[in-house]
């Protein structure tokens, strides 16, 4: 989904802030947050990965810059867990003062049921253009890819197709590639000072350019 | 009118109440993963990774070809670290890892991510004004300091393996571990013997 997550090459931003020594937990409800979509994933096993992502994409904008990081980890479980019947949002809601905001409702999409590749198309050298998808459901392609041209610099193994195992589709394994994009590739004006991006990119994203 | 959220902590304490009411979080587990990621799964292993491949050439070979391995051999793998990529910085190219979309890291070397890493700034920016964000975050590059960024985009996490500095040859690991910081292995500072 073209979500507010997807911010790369976003302009209006502002400054950096990096913390001097910054704990990995800054108080304790930050560390709860965690552990919990920790549990749900590996112990309850009530979602995966993939889903949890999406959930977070799936955050009213509005909510998901307003929300610090961990109010998205907690944000993202608590509608996981709600949409997947464990509990109910009136559970939530009763307990607090104020709004309880939740994930948007997941898109129906396309489930890509080819069988998993037996080998690599691409290999290190070829030129491959990003396709023109638009998906309404969870993609690991952001949109400053989309429609351009790169250089497959590495061939990395196969991986579990994002775009399928955050909807309960097929479970298919495909090769993902690092591929690199020059910066006036995707951004030409001259306030674009990056030399090249490497994007990580699963082979449905990719066609060959010949 | 919309009403404004709850607090942070009421909205976790309501989820985890909930939970824990049902029994559906076995006692102990909670504090199990806060500890772990606190005290054990955290940048401190990517600073004895860097400091190893600074003092041993041959580990340095084995890091730079397969990541993974050479980060196991001393005991770092585990979730989020299937696949560990190290960017070697030369003197005329630099590498910066971002995860536009969110945060993914690898755990095993460098624990959770700061929240700069998180921040909507660093995700939106550093993909397409590398060279003005490392500027501002203390390292100017000369020009001919070819600038990679590495969007996480997939399961593969990246390492940024930093230049040692010339003056800390033939310092100890020990010393090393002194000096090496969380943020050089993500690319956004150097390593400074000082």
């Amino acid at each position: 989904m073209d979500g507010i997550h997807d911010l790369g090459g976003m302009d209006g931003f502002g400054e950096i802030i990096v913390e001097k020594n910054e704990p990995t937990f800054h108080c304790q409800w930050e560390g709860q947050a965690f552990a919990l979509n920790i549990v749900a994933i590996g112990i309850l096993q009530k979602y995966n990965a993939d889903e949890y992502r999406h959930a977070l994409e799936r955050m009213n904008p509005y909510d998901y810059l307003n929300a610090s990081y961990y109010e998205r980890v907690f944000t993202g479980v608590a509608s996981l867990l709600i949409e997947k019947g464990l509990i109910s949002k009136r559970e939530l809601v009763s307990k607090v003062s104020g709004h309880y905001p939740l994930a948007r409702p997941n898109a129906v999409v396309e489930n890509n049921s080819k069988d998993t590749p037996n080998e690599a198309i691409f290999s290190v050298g070829d030129r491959v253009k990003v396709q023109d998808i638009h998906t309404p459901g969870h993609t690991r392609m952001p949109a400053y890819v989309r429609g351009r041209q790169g250089e497959v610099i590495h061939v990395a193994p196969y991986f579990s197709f994002p775009d399928n195992a955050a909807h309960g589709g097929t479970f298919r394994k495909e090769p993902t590639y690092h591929v690199m994009f020059t910066s006036s590739e995707l951004w030409n004006d001259d306030e674009a000072n990056s030399d090249a991006v490497i994007v990580d990119l699963w082979e449905s994203y990719l066609e060959k350019v010949l | 009118m919309t009403q404004a959220n709850a607090s942070p902590e009421q909205r976790l304490n309501a989820l985890k109440t909930t939970l824990e009411d049902k029994k559906l979080i076995p006692e102990g587990a909670l504090e199990q993963v806060v500890h772990d990621y606190e005290e054990e799964i955290n940048w401190h292993n990517g600073a004895k990774v860097v400091a190893r491949a600074w003092l041993d050439p041959e580990y340095r070979k084995r890091l730079l070809s397969d990541g993974t391995a050479a980060c196991a051999e001393l005991g770092f793998e585990g979730i989020q670290g299937e696949y560990i990529v190290a960017l070697e910085c030369l003197p005329n190219t630099h590498h910066a890892v971002v995860c536009t979309q969110c945060s993914c890291t690898p755990w095993p070397v460098l624990g959770l991510p700061p929240n700069w890493y998180k921040s909507p700034e660093y995700r939106a920016r550093v993909v397409r004004n590398s060279r003005e964000v490392l500027r501002e975050l203390g390292q100017d590059l000369p020009s001919d300091v070819n600038i990679l960024v590495w969007d996480t985009t997939a399961e593969t996490r990246y390492i940024v393996l930093p230049l040692q500095p010339i003056e800390t040859i033939g310092w100890s690991e020990a010393e090393l571990l002194k000096i090496i910081g969380r943020e050089s292995m993500f690319g956004i500072a150097q390593v400074t013997a000082s």
